[in-house]
């Protein structure tokens, strides 16, 4: 078990190596001065030297990279050429939003998509199964922001129900904040919840045509727990998988989402950094986000050899 | 569950001709998505015989306008006509969408066919691909668009990029099926080389799930472009489009949630129509898969 | 005679298929005494597995159904029972062993779980409880070193040692049914004969009636009291295994039997393995089946009243019942 789990961390550091290369590169294979564009268009040659100077632009390559490696090893992701503040501190700023939408988001997807797989799946043909693929397309299709807007304007303006935007900590208070959150969550599951249960359905199809659910059925067993015990526990490496792979999606989704519903996360920081430019924030957010993506699919990795005995790397 | 094992099943032969009817006839869904997508395209390409105007044209004495018998879907802050912006903006997410699915497969396969073919190069590309799909693709996109001057162009190279590992991983799994097949040591053995048969061997066996993946990509594309330009990073201002007409009319959603939700619709449906016909030609051009998904 | 345990009559299942109706069991009855072991014998596709399956009500549907018959056990019609009712019988009165060991456990519960399952639901035992029996019966069904055993899972255990679980869990609840699906078909030949005689030992020791379903009339002819031929989703011949072994009167039968060498427990185990495949022809698609005998198409006997009418089942001698026109007028069957 412990062997197995050190191979899975050895296996993710090129992951990492290669991302870590490949955002620094982003900066320097785009076409252009970079240090030009970050200054924008007002900017006299001497403010364009100074940036330069600033990022180090002015030293070779190699060093640029290692230099920047180090710093990042250390943890230190920079400072943002706006504000001048560490890119780790306004990233740490802006956590508990993102994290709460993620969180609540992942909940609810998996919560609501696992069941309605594993019910079209046992149910396959039916008006339900139809209805669910139905969704999943449909879910698949509409881009979050336009759902969000959609959502927005049903449930806050029409009906009044919830607030139009905004993010309340949960520091002041449980129903502010869970009802700021709703819809944000909703509007970034559906994607995620079509994904998820279209594999589930088509994991649990693969598992339900199985010698061992004839058998659990011979053995008296109710439908359910054939469903959940047997059936689901042998769909589940798929259906984790595409969980793990999932989160790429909703990573995505959270830029988008809180955009929307004007949430202060790291997706509105990014937004902000696009539209100032502010290159090192861009940077520390894909780091973080891609280092999120990573670790999720390292659990994943090591939940396949806790729901299948036969994986053994 | 393993991933070898259950790699790429090669299909028997090409469906027949005849069965495309019956075929259609099953999947009433196909029909509905090749029938909008076929719409939206045609709009597209007679957008200017459609009763639109220039859609870039500013009327400052018609600003924010409801909808009117000479403004269908009413104006924005700039006194433009938004049914003509919408009818235009249909044009950049299918030249996005088109292009990124022909740059993404193209790419993609020439690194697939090589990774597959060269074991010593396999390991370091499979690395990068890996890489690559850790970054999600919309932050990958940001990080290129952010560092370039704004252009349909960039819009396209960025939103093709992180697509590319999803082609590399499929034509590499073809490649690596196709080498273990009895009859490739059959002919190896018979002295015919190895890139010759998988050339004569790779198509026919590729092209199905090939066109399967790119109409996907293609999808994808008309989405990630849309939310590109929705924050800002994406199509420039001038020339319309879906996302950035819907961003442009944020501020006043609450006045006229129309302004917001119509570009939207229109998006919706095309993304909608595409992954129609994509599940049709999976269904199609590989039945195995049909049951599943 | 006391009233058979088990009484099957004129069950009729079918599957509701794209192409059109599928009738894989089509007018079978047939009764099983207490204790007493049954063979069903016929080529595969004949409906035999579906017989089974349907005395469980474990067909699958869509697009199987039972449309007609009925299923008498222990004098409770099982057609009729709520599905509570039902699953109680199931893995409890009336249990089931499948051909496949290897996909027939489930790969991700460990095998004392898997057994202890059982047990729990219907000796509604506490978990340490129904684990002791699970324990219990691996050591009974001849696995040694029973508690590290338990805590395996079937990916580590042969194929034999797998239908050793198969039979515990069969056996767990001591039914007073046993349905064996071809035991051992997918064994090694060199199990096959270990796992037959640890069937008939449980049996023994239990006294379940069992009814097993074979291709492999040497296996029938070691184990089986009585036997019913079946042929295309119907009965075809009946009789005590003497009787059938000494006298088989029908055309199928007879062609079922020349395709075995030899009968003896001590023939050549590779020739036992030797399918029965060898009479001229197939089984028929179960699908538009023309009218008359479903056999007629590849029988060496069929005279023109075979391709008009399905023959109706007559008893030829007490006990011994046959559904063939020519019956009677069949020649002497040569011996090899």
């Amino acid at each position: 078990m412990y062997v197995f789990l050190i191979r899975r961390v050895l296996a993710a550091i090129p992951v990492v190596v290669v991302v870590t290369i490949f955002v620094f590169a982003l900066l320097h294979l785009a076409p252009g001065d970079p240090a030009a564009i970050i200054a924008g268009d007002l900017a006299t040659a001497e403010d364009v030297a100074k940036i330069r100077a600033k990022l180090g632009l002015d030293q070779p390559l190699m060093i640029q990279f290692f230099t920047w490696a180090g710093q990042l090893l250390r943890g230190d992701l920079g400072n943002s050429i706006f504000s001048a503040h560490p890119v780790s501190q306004l990233i740490g700023q802006r956590l508990e939003p993102t994290l709460t939408l993620t969180v609540m988001t992942l909940f609810i997807s998996i919560l609501l998509a696992v069941p309605l797989g594993v019910i079209a799946a046992w149910r396959v043909g039916s008006w339900i199964d139809r209805g669910v693929m139905g969704f999943a397309v449909f879910g698949f299709s509409v881009p979050g922001f336009v759902i969000g807007y959609v959502l927005i304007w049903v449930f806050a303006i029409e009906l009044d129900w919830l607030p139009v935007q905004g993010y309340t900590p949960l520091a002041k208070g449980f129903w502010p904040w869970l009802s700021n959150i709703i819809l944000p969550s909703v509007t970034l599951a559906l994607a995620y919840m079509a994904l998820i249960a279209r594999i589930t359905r088509a994991a649990m199809l693969e598992t339900l045509s199985q010698d061992y659910i004839r058998t659990a059925h011979a053995k008296g067993l109710a439908t359910p727990h054939v469903l959940l015990r047997h059936a689901l526990h042998n769909a589940a490496v798929p259906i984790v998988t595409v969980i793990g792979i999932g989160v790429a999606l909703l990573i995505g989704g959270v830029v988008v989402t809180e955009s929307v519903f004007a949430i202060p996360g790291l997706g509105r920081l990014t937004v902000d950094a696009i539209l100032r430019r502010d290159y090192p924030v861009i940077q520390g957010i894909i780091l973080v986000f891609s280092g999120a993506y990573v670790l999720v699919n390292l659990i994943v990795d090591m939940l396949y050899t806790v729901l299948d005995p036969r994986i053994r790397y | 569950m393993s991933g070898a094992s259950e790699s790429i099943a090669i299909p028997d032969a090409p469906p027949a001709r005849a069965g495309v009817v019956a075929f259609l006839r099953r999947h009433p869904t196909v029909v509905i998505g090749c029938t909008l997508l076929l719409a939206i395209v045609i709009a597209s390409i007679a957008a200017p015989w459609l009763g639109t105007v220039d859609p870039i044209s500013i009327n400052p004495g018609q600003r924010l306008k409801s909808p009117s018998a000479e403004y269908w879907f009413g104006t924005d802050r700039f006194g433009r006509d938004l049914y003509s912006r919408v009818i235009y903006g249909g044009r950049i997410s299918l030249i996005v969408g088109l292009s990124v699915a022909a740059l993404a497969t193209v790419i993609g396969l020439a690194i697939g066919l090589v990774s597959g073919y060269l074991r010593a190069v396999d390991a370091v590309v499979m690395r990068v691909m890996d890489g690559m799909m850790a970054i999600p693709a919309i932050m990958l996109a940001i990080a290129l668009i952010a560092l370039s001057k704004a252009s349909v162009l960039i819009v396209i190279i960025a939103v093709a990029l992180p697509e590319i590992p999803r082609v590399v991983r499929l034509v590499r799994a073809i490649v690596l099926t196709i080498r273990e097949q009895p009859y490739i040591e059959a002919a190896t053995a018979t002295g015919t080389s190895l890139p010759r048969i998988l050339l004569r061997h790779f198509l026919p066996n590729a092209l199905p799930p090939l066109i399967v993946q790119a109409t996907y990509i293609c999808a994808s594309a008309v989405l990630i472009e849309a939310a590109l330009s929705f924050l800002g990073a994406g199509t420039p201002p001038e020339v319309p489009s879906w996302g950035n007409i819907m961003a442009e009319a944020r501020p006043y959603f609450q006045l006229k949630p129309m302004m917001v939700l119509l570009p939207g619709i229109f998006l919706a449906v095309t993304v909608l129509a595409i992954n129609l016909v994509g599940d049709g030609l999976r269904d199609m051009l590989d039945p195995r898969l049909a049951r599943k998904m | 005679m006391t009233p058979p345990v088990l009484a099957v009559s004129g069950l009729r299942t079918h599957f509701f298929t794209r192409d059109g109706v599928v009738k894989a069991v089509d007018g079978v009855s047939l009764s099983l005494a207490r204790g007493e072991t049954l063979g069903l014998v016929g080529e595969s596709g004949c409906g035999k597995s579906i017989t089974a399956l349907s005395i469980l009500r474990l067909v699958p549907s869509p697009p199987g159904r039972i449309v007609e018959g009925s299923v008498r056990f222990d004098g409770t019609e099982l057609l009729d029972l709520e599905p509570a009712a039902m699953r109680a019988i199931r893995g409890n009165r009336i249990s089931m062993i499948f051909q496949e060991p290897m996909t027939s456990l489930n790969p991700v519960m460990t095998v004392g779980r898997q057994i202890a399952e059982t047990v729990a639901l219907h000796q509604q035992l506490p978990r340490r409880a129904a684990m002791d029996r699970a324990i219990e019966m691996l050591a009974l069904v001849k696995i040694p070193d029973t508690r590290r055993r338990a805590a395996e899972y079937p990916h580590q255990l042969s194929g034999g040692m797998r239908q050793r679980v198969m039979i515990a869990i069969a056996m767990a609840c001591t039914p007073t049914i046993l349905i064996a699906d071809e035991p051992t078909t997918a064994l090694d030949v060199t199990i096959q004969a270990q796992i037959l005689d640890l069937m008939l030992e449980m049996k023994e020791r239990t006294g379940a009636a069992v009814m097993l379903i074979t291709h492999d009339l040497g296996v029938i002819a070691e184990t089986a009291q009585r036997v019913v031929v079946m042929y295309a989703g119907r009965k075809v011949e009946e009789a005590s295994t003497r009787d059938l072994f000494a006298r088989p009167r029908h055309p199928y039968t007879r062609g079922l039997m020349t395709s075995i060498p030899r009968l003896n427990r001590d023939a050549d185990e590779s020739a036992r393995a030797t399918r029965l495949t060898e009479i001229p022809g197939m089984v028929p698609a179960l699908i538009n089946l023309a009218p008359g005998c479903t056999y007629a198409p590849r029988c060496a006997y069929a005279t023109g009243q075979c391709r008009i009418a399905f023959p109706p089942e007559v008893e030829a001698a007490p006990g011994h019942l046959v559904a063939c026109w020519n019956a009677e007028s069949l020649p002497e069957m040569e011996r090899a």
